[in-house]
């Protein structure tokens, strides 16, 4: 059980990012943050089926961590978050087409590390 | 030259809300499930609640956008400084004990958030939503 809510999770919160940014990237660069422009952006990303299906992945995951806070400590879903990094870099680069250069693997690698150091006490 | 260095600009100062409103959205939430509550609805009316729920509007309005023009690939280790925050907020406002293997993680992950903020923020053409 636990081991299956942390590939929910992994899978909800990966499967959100991609698909947000695919979705935010359709929409096009956002440009007014007034009260006005914020409506107007939520009034068009409530007919935006990618951010639509992004936000229920993030929903979907958020409930499975609730889920799992209540059997497991929170280091038992780090790893897998830890490697959601270097996987959604890796997604970002073949789905997304962004120009991943050395840098970017450089810093996905080390925020990976350095996230999976929390798991331990 | 000037237009790269407005885009960099913006995406920093919207990464910047996107981590203080996660960090401080969480917080306010657990503090508000930590408080005695009679029922389950009863949760929905404490104002660590109500907080802590509008910070997290304000996160994901600022992520959106952030995404609207900034790489996955960029934004995703840039924002990964929220747990650079939630260690710092933890062992100085909440005198929480960070554990050398902890700091040694934080420090990790501060330091790939300036590799990645070196690159360029946007690596695929982006049109503007004002363009349509």
């Amino acid at each position: 059980m636990k081991w299956l809510l942390v590939l929910v999770i992994a899978t909800g919160n990966t499967l959100g990012d991609v698909l947000n940014s695919k979705g935010m990237k359709r929409h096009g660069e956002v440009t007014e943050f007034g009260p006005k422009g914020i409506r107007r952006l939520l009034a068009k990303l409530a007919r935006n089926g990618y951010v639509l299906g992004g936000i229920a992945a993030m929903a979907v995951s958020f409930f499975a961590l609730l889920m799992l806070l209540s059997i497991a400590p929170l280091s038992f879903a780090i790893p897998a978050t830890a490697a959601g990094y270097l996987l959604e870099t890796a997604l970002a680069k073949f789905i997304l087409r962004e120009h991943v250069g050395w840098r970017r693997w450089a810093g996905a690698s080390l925020v990976a590390f350095g996230v999976s150091l929390l798991a331990f006490h | 030259m000037r237009d790269s260095r407005r885009l960099r600009i913006k995406t920093l100062f919207f990464a910047l809300i996107a981590v203080c409103t996660n960090v401080f959205g969480n917080y306010f939430l657990s503090l508000g499930v930590r408080e005695p509550h009679s029922s389950y609805l009863d949760v929905f009316s404490s104002p660590w609640m109500f907080a802590g729920i509008l910070l997290l509007a304000i996160w994901l309005v600022s992520q959106l956008s952030l995404l609207s023009w900034a790489d996955l690939s960029y934004v995703l280790p840039v924002t990964a400084s929220s747990y650079v925050l939630t260690a710092l907020v933890g062992a100085l406002l909440c005198n929480e004990y960070v554990s050398t293997v902890h700091w040694v993680g934080i420090v990790l992950i501060f330091t790939g958030v300036i590799v990645v903020g070196q690159t360029s923020p946007q690596t695929v053409p982006v049109h503007s939503e004002a363009d349509e």
